[in-house]
């Protein structure tokens, strides 16, 4: 019978200052946990909301203002408050150090300062939304942003804060995987999600600061009157644009990398198989960071850049790609001959799989040129960067926490609500996007309040994939939290893993580890007798 | 002759539509093809390897790479996009060279319509009439944000943007009406900045250019005005039922003074009226935005006077 470990970092101090306050890196990890998971749900609500309006064409629930405001705050909430923490900020602050064997990441207090820089970040945006909120799109474009009579300002204030905070986990991940690995764990015996994180925190580094100046300009433009971007005052528009792309496409991969080092530990263990690949999927990881910082243009395929730029940035989007799709065959050649089981986690990672295939391939329709020019501003896109962000990022996102839930908390989920829950959200996520594709490539533009008769009935089954998505959500909500005080005590490795932090109690004590663990074997030795995997 | 829609596709009107929807239907089947190859894994995979009942927990099979695998898997794919990039270059190019021959329009796009001008002087709002296999080359700028031009059926679109020219052009192939949208975000209006594309024989559309380039000249002032009302969208922000769009309604508000942002009223006559065409700023109606655009060097005199003698008439 597993039991929970009397003294654990869950309960090794008390109070709500030992939480907000607290330096170990696992408390820091739930912190963020719960706030994200907050900004999930308002966005979420906002998503709802934008099918509901978009159930037919015309007015059904709000005006044309309201709805941009609505479809801009759920952008932005999920890209800025949700997606970019999610994966690193939580489950990586959480993990990290105990993966490479360590007692904390290497800055503590710089770990605590990063939820509070956004926490503060957040403030601000939330302020916005009281101000009257923001109806720009969550890509500010100029010159609309300069002008719109809504509260720009604070809203990318927010962003520019919220920026540090990534910068912030970045820097401190990078210093923590360089100085505190266990003796003996070389750089290509580290769990592929630790190269996951590091190839993300290079982004996060070296491009967040553009965007961060990208806003102060746009702040400033809008304050002092300095033409930057307004060519009413002198500036360029599409200098705007490419400032903004120049940050967030870099940030896509911000987004997906640590889903791929999540989907890599996922289907190793639950095939029980060493990974496939290694070293491919280790270098694609920094591959994929370096090139990313290099093909920003293909969003600005009809922006009136020249035909000359466009033609080098086609070039280089397809060759991001390449990395990508060798991690797809990867992951498949891992499953070859290994002993698969089917638990939630699992289900997750073959869900991402099916999903950023999907996501992946309609990506080489927009990278395409001539295909790209009929097909950019409609739904088709919004489609694509679903399926890349939620079917890859937070199908990754929803595995992860699945997979540590048991080692956070020690506690287990009911594994059958969790698979109903699963399928609710994979089939529901289907119905709401697929047809996007479709509504798209048959001409629909994004980011429109009211549309042509033609395109309702596909509109209305969207909606509807979006309450079912909703019911998944909604039955997840319930099934962890239920757990976290009656769910039942996990063990210490209940899937039979061998990366590092399965090898301390669950929950894990304050410094991680009983005893200092020593490095014995590597993370994918399945194809070893390594005792640890019979706890 | 137009192509016919598909599941994916809208049919295509332009001479390049046809080359569009040949590398889109290319990537279609390729991607089914590809996908189908990782779902085929999966499943196939999922089956044969699953855990079964029983099964002793022995170690698995240590495969940690194999090269030639990797090189076929990474080689084919690159193959195919380097494929796909030159021909998605190729229809690039011929989207971008003009023909020298095209009949050029000038096209202006404004918070939350379209005009077009007509070098022979004619000048539509939200409508643009084409002759069917003639090259057309448009000039487009903004007057505020950026929009962002877009005929589906033609498989064309570009930014439209407020301090330079940007140029689309294509060949529209038979007589038909297509949807213009615009897709870049503007505001309240966005999803409302729609227009039409018609495409019309060559000989229709000479006469068609000559009674546009002086339209009205048969009609009574109202009469033109109740067009013009139309045509020129200001129905697009001002109701004639009293109720409040954009604009507040015009229906019998003539000679009837009206609130003004900075204070005072004016009463609503010729002159004001011309004044809210010309330059709708200077003069801003209480409780509204000061979002209507200006009219100047669209409307000609002899039309803003049959505006005028329309809204008067609405008593
Ligand atoms: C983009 C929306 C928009 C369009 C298009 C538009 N208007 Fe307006 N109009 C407004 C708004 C908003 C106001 C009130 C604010 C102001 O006075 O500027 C207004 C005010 C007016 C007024 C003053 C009304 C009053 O009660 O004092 C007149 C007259 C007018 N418009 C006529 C026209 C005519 C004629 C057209 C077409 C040629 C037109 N408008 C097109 C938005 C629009
Ligand atoms: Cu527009």
């Amino acid at each position: 019978m597993n039991t929970i470990p009397e003294k654990n970092f869950l309960n090794a101090t008390r109070g709500w200052k030992s939480w907000l306050f607290t330096l170990d890196h696992k408390r820091i990890g739930v912190l963020y946990l719960f706030s994200i998971m907050a900004a999930f749900l308002v966005g979420g609500v906002f998503a709802i909301l934008i099918r509901l309006e978009l159930l037919g064409p015309g007015r059904n629930l709000m005006e044309a203002d309201t709805y941009n405001q609505v479809f801009t705050l759920h952008g932005a909430i999920m890209i800025f408050l949700f997606i970019i923490p999610s994966i690193p900020a939580a489950l990586g602050n959480f993990l990290l150090p105990q993966m490479i064997g360590a007692k904390d990441v290497a800055f503590p207090r710089l770990n605590l300062a990063s939820w509070w820089v956004y926490i503060l970040g957040s403030i601000f945006a939330v302020i916005s939304i009281a101000m009257g909120s923001v109806d720009t799109g969550w890509t500010f474009y100029t010159p609309y942003a300069t002008e719109t009579q809504t509260s720009v300002i604070s809203m990318t204030l927010g962003v520019f804060i919220l920026g540090f905070s990534s910068i912030f986990t970045g820097l401190n991940f990078i210093v923590t995987i360089h100085k505190m690995r266990l003796p003996g764990q070389t750089w290509f015996r580290m769990p592929l999600f630790v190269w996951g994180l590091y190839a993300t925190a290079i982004i996060q580094v070296l491009a967040t600061p553009v965007l961060g100046i990208t806003m102060v300009l746009l702040i400033l433009e809008r304050v002092a009157g300095i033409g930057i971007f307004d060519p009413a005052m002198g500036g360029d528009p599409v200098l705007y644009q490419h400032f903004f792309w120049f940050y967030s496409h870099p940030a896509v991969y911000i987004m997906i990398l640590p889903g791929m080092g999540i989907i890599s530990e996922l289907i190793s263990t639950f095939s029980k198989k060493r990974i496939f690949g290694y070293t491919a999927i280790a270098y694609s990881s920094l591959a994929i960071a370096f090139i990313s910082f290099l093909v920003w243009g293909h969003h600005m395929f009809v922006s009136g850049q020249s035909q000359l730029a466009a033609t080098i940035f086609s070039f280089l989007t397809f060759l991001v790609g390449i990395p990508s799709g060798i991690k797809i065959f990867n992951w498949l050649a891992t499953m070859y001959k290994g002993r698969i089981t089917f638990e939630t986690p699992m289900l997750y990672a073959l869900s991402f799989l099916f999903l950023f295939t999907i996501g992946g391939l309609t990506g080489i329709f927009l990278g395409a040129l001539a295909v790209d020019i009929h097909l950019h501003d409609t739904y088709f896109v919004v489609a694509h960067f679903h399926y890349v962000m939620v079917g890859g990022t937070v199908m990754a996102f929803l595995g992860g926490i699945h997979y540590w839930w048991p080692k956070i908390w020690g506690r287990m989920y009911s594994e059958f609500w969790a698979k109903i829950a699963a399928a609710f959200v994979f089939v529901g996520f289907n119905m709401t996007f697929f047809t996007q594709f479709i509504l798209g490539s048959q001409g629909m533009p994004r980011r429109y309040y009211t549309y042509m008769d033609q395109y309702q009935p596909l509109h209305a089954f969207s909606s509807v994939g979006s309450w079912v998505m909703a019911v998944g959500f909604i039955i997840m909500g319930v099934y962890l939290f239920h757990s976290i005080k009656r769910g039942r005590p996990a063990g210490n490795n209940p899937w039979g893993a061998l990366t590092l932090e399965w090898e301390t109690t669950s929950p894990p004590p304050t410094e991680n580890f009983v005893e200092t663990p020593k490095f014995s074997h590597g993370p994918y030795d399945y194809d070893k007798n390594v005792p640890e995997r019979t706890i | 002759m137009d192509t016919t829609a598909t599941l994916f596709l809208p049919p295509g009107g332009s001479t390049i539509a046809g080359e569009v929807d040949a590398l889109f239907y290319f990537l279609v089947y390729a991607s089914i093809v590809m996908f189908g190859i990782v779902l085929a894994g999966m499943i196939f995979f999922g089956l044969r390897y699953r855990h079964r009942q029983g099964d002793a927990a022995a170690p698995t099979a240590g495969i940690s790479h194999n090269t030639k695998l990797e090189l076929t898997w990474s080689i084919i794919p690159t193959i195919l996009v380097v494929i796909v990039f030159f021909w998605g270059f190729n229809v690039y190019l011929k989207m971008n060279v003009v023909p020298k021959d095209a009949m050029e329009i000038k096209v202006t796009g404004q918070k939350w319509f379209w005009t077009f001008d007509y070098p022979e002087g004619a000048n539509t709002v939200n409508e643009l009439v084409i002759p069917a296999g003639k090259p057309v080359k448009l000039l487009m700028s903004s007057k505020d944000v950026i929009h962002s031009f877009f005929v589906p059926d033609f498989r064309v679109k570009m930014d439209v943007l407020p301090n330079r020219y940007t140029i689309v052009w294509f060949e529209a192939k038979r007589e038909g009406t297509h949807n213009l949208f615009c897709t870049e975000f503007c505001g309240t209006g966005h999803s409302s900045m729609i227009g039409t594309v018609r495409v019309v024989p060559e000989r229709e559309y000479a006469e068609w250019l000559e009674t546009a380039s002086n339209v009205g000249s048969d009609l009574a002032p109202e009469q033109y005005g109740e067009r013009l009302f139309v045509s020129k969208a200001c129905v697009t922000c001002h109701s004639l039922e009293g109720k409040s769009v954009v604009g507040p309604p015009l229906n019998g508000v003539f000679g009837k003074p009206v609130a003004l942002t900075s204070g005072g009223t004016v009463i609503i006559d010729e002159n004001y009226i011309r004044e809210s065409i010309l330059e709708p700023q200077a003069s801003v109606v209480a409780g509204y935005q000061p979002v209507m655009p200006t009219y100047q060097g669209i409307l000609k005199d002899r039309e803003i006077d049959a505006l005028v003698a329309y809204i008067k008439s609405l008593q």
